[in-house]
């Protein structure tokens, strides 16, 4: 568990702008009637994407908006960690340290957030753009060590590359998301996959009913179940024809 | 290897157009009307004779856990909830599928939920994926724009499917912790039973199902159940995604065959491991959560569920960890120990305070700061820990340590002993 408190210091109204409460709106809508408490996450989310961090008066607001008790939302903001419970810099640069992330350098990556924006975590820069938190695994391990910043995860991190991608961030630029080494795209290995290659899966691929593989036009892909659904049952193939 | 056109995810990487137009052309989409014409049981029927085992851990048989849900609905409508809270560190994998892939999961739910009789699905996606739920979202918008799902849809059956995400919470991958998180409480899990098929969102009968395991039903129900278990191996049939991390020289996600052996698997895909096989020191074989397992039993385990489970391990979410020779190995478990600290939902007290405890002397026992007999009480309490909770999180904190011990206590006492004659 971590223990999680409310600012100290809090302003004294908050309320949704326009946007956020249609934004809120549509996310009641997602439930059952009554059910609204199930936006609770949502709303706050959206709370915060406006603030930079949940302050009491937005959980008010959000328990008078979705009709929950006060302690329901105070809950929900201080057990989910990715509400921020103090102000951020404008950008909230989030470094995974968890195993995956420590045995390819995270350290390296943390090194670099101390020496460019500040000495200690959750500390707002001097010039007041940045902040940084070590956080757990953040789900793309195989693109280690990497870290958030805002919406945007950037992959394939180093020293060097981090202290890069700050000083972009710095004079203003938005770097591009993924990864910043090895020329990857995504997932696949650095130098190209040995998987994914075979051009038929994407002209029609081989999943299809009947299991002909045949290839469709842009015509036929635009509405494929109206001719499917005409079609016979799919013959079944003897067992070990998937080699 | 995998041949290509045994392939599910045709778009793991993201080369090709995830949009509707592309996944349509890879072959999403096909013939779904036929597959929902061929009714309930025929369709649990196939996924059963499949083989799939659930894809999120703990390696369920999906087609049997669709069968639990309520033969008609009563007053209470039914629910499909897709749990894509992936946080198990090392596991990358539903994070693709939901990106470059996502009208293969949106299909899935639509047969799932006509499967259980749902007419509503809800699919949680972890708070920090904001681009994935942001490509999630779109590929929803064109299924109801193209008439695929929505209340009057092609497919005449009424289906309506929501995004929905957490706030970062390792603790709602858990499903009945996932639940309470939908019904906007705190993600702390339920005592089963009643188990969610009778009791789930709302109170309402619901079936948690894995990412993975909702996307791969529309291709084998359209390729056949004997295609799928002629992958594999039996009681462990299919194609799975591994994520490869760690001290590889490239790191990366691939779908394979169910079973192939773990140095394959590495060797071929990763590049191999960092300085060679040779300079292999200790592999966690299924996310975080899983025993790890010694460079000798790596030489020739397979990568399957009872594979795994013979050599005191577990496929886990199949995403395989690698540490090389150069590893603090005590450290990189003590890594762990403070990440379920740190999750633990703080309900059970065996879990709340044991994590924090273990995570503490496993601090120390990484500079040597202990005793060999500490060891033995460390290993007690995990033992203490494991069963005791109402959810599993306990387990998986405990089984990380447990797995240093049974593997690596002669380097435990070394530290100790080196520090002991360091203070001499």
């Amino acid at each position: 568990m971590s223990v999680r408190r409310l600012s100290a210091k809090q302003p004294a109204t908050f309320s949704f702008n326009a946007q956020g409460k249609s934004a809120v709106e549509k996310w009641i809508a997602k439930f059952p009637q009554g059910r609204q408490a199930s936006a609770v996450i949502a709303a706050l989310w959206i709370g915060q994407e406006q603030e930079g961090w949940v302050s009491k008066p937005m959980i008010e607001d959000v328990a008078r908006l979705l009709s929950m008790p006060y302690i329901r939302v105070l809950e929900v903001a201080t057990f989910y960690t990715m509400f921020n419970l103090e102000p951020v810099g404008d950008h909230l640069v989030q470094i995974c340290t968890t195993t995956p992330c420590w045995l390819r350098g995270s350290d390296d990556v943390v090194a670099a957030c101390k020496k460019h924006i500040a000495p200690t975590q959750h500390t707002v820069s001097s010039d007041g753009k940045f902040s940084w938190m070590e956080v757990e695994c953040l789900g793309a391990c195989v693109n280690a060590p990497m870290l958030q910043i805002g919406k945007d995860f950037y992959e394939d991190l180093d020293g060097p590359a981090t202290e890069k991608l700050l000083e972009a961030f710095r004079r203003g630029e938005t770097p591009k998301p993924g990864p910043q080494n090895y020329g990857r795209v995504s997932s696949e290995p650095a130098g190209g996959a040995l998987a994914l290659k075979d051009p038929q899966l994407y002209k029609g691929g081989y999943s299809r009913m009947g299991g002909s593989g045949a290839g469709t036009t842009d015509n036929e892909g635009n509405a494929p179940t109206k001719a499917a659904s005409d079609r016979e049952a799919p013959a079944q193939k003897p067992p070990g024809a998937a080699t | 290897m995998l041949a290509d056109k045994d392939r599910i995810f045709t778009n793991l990487y993201g080369f090709e157009d995830p949009g509707l137009k592309g996944a349509m052309a890879r072959g999403a989409w096909d013939g779904t009307k036929a597959i929902l014409d061929r009714g309930i049981d025929a369709i649990i029927d196939e996924m059963k004779k499949s083989g799939l085992r659930g894809r999120g851990g703990a390696g369920f048989p999906t087609g049997l856990k669709w069968s639990f849900m309520p033969k008609e609905v009563k007053e209470r409508p039914h629910y499909l909830v897709v749990n894509a809270d992936e946080s198990e560190p090392g596991t990358c994998k539903d994070r693709d599928i939901l990106r470059n892939d996502p009208h293969t999961l949106v299909e899935g739910c639509l047969i799932a939920s006509f499967a259980m009789r749902a007419n509503a699905c809800y699919i949680y996606v972890r708070g920090e994926f904001i681009r994935e739920r942001e490509a999630l979202q779109r590929a929803i918008d064109e299924a109801y724009e193209a008439k695929l799902v929505g209340k009057d849809n092609i497919h005449g059956y009424p289906f309506d499917i929501y995004m929905h995400h957490g706030a970062g919470a390792y603790i709602c991958g858990e499903e009945t912790a996932l639940l309470e998180s939908l019904e906007g409480k705190k993600g702390q899990p339920r005592l089963k039973p009643p188990f969610p098929a009778n009791s789930g969102v709302w109170g309402c009968p619901t079936t948690v199902n894995n990412v993975e395991s909702i996307a791969v039903a529309p291709t084998i129900l359209r390729r056949g159940a004997e295609w799928f278990a002629g992958i594999g191996r039996p009681n462990n049939t299919g194609t799975k995604v591994f994520c490869i991390s760690g001290h590889v020289n490239k790191p990366c996600n691939v779908e394979e065959e169910m079973g192939i052996p773990l140095k394959e698997l590495i060797e071929k895909h990763a590049g191999g491991v960092r300085g060679g096989w040779d300079n292999l020191l200790a592999v966690i074989p299924g996310g975080a959560s899983v025993p790890l397992l010694p460079k000798s039993i790596c030489d020739d385990v397979l990568m399957d569920f009872d594979s795994l489970k013979n050599v005191q391990s577990g496929l886990g979410t199949a995403a395989v960890i690698v540490m090389d020779k150069s590893t603090d190995i005590v450290k990189a478990i003590t890594r762990l120990a403070y990440f379920y600290k740190h999750e633990s939902c703080g309900q059970c007290t065996p879990c709340r305070e044991g994590t924090g405890w273990m995570w503490r002397v496993m601090k120390r026992m990484t500079v040597g700061d202990s005793h060999p007999a500490e060891i033995d009480l460390l290993q007690e309490v995990t033992k203490e820990i494991e069963g005791h909770t109402i959810c599993a999180l306990g387990d998986a904190a405990a089984w990380p340590i447990q797995g240093l011990i049974r593997h690596f206590r002669p380097e435990l006492e070394r530290r100790m002993a080196a520090r002991k004659v360091a203070a001499e």
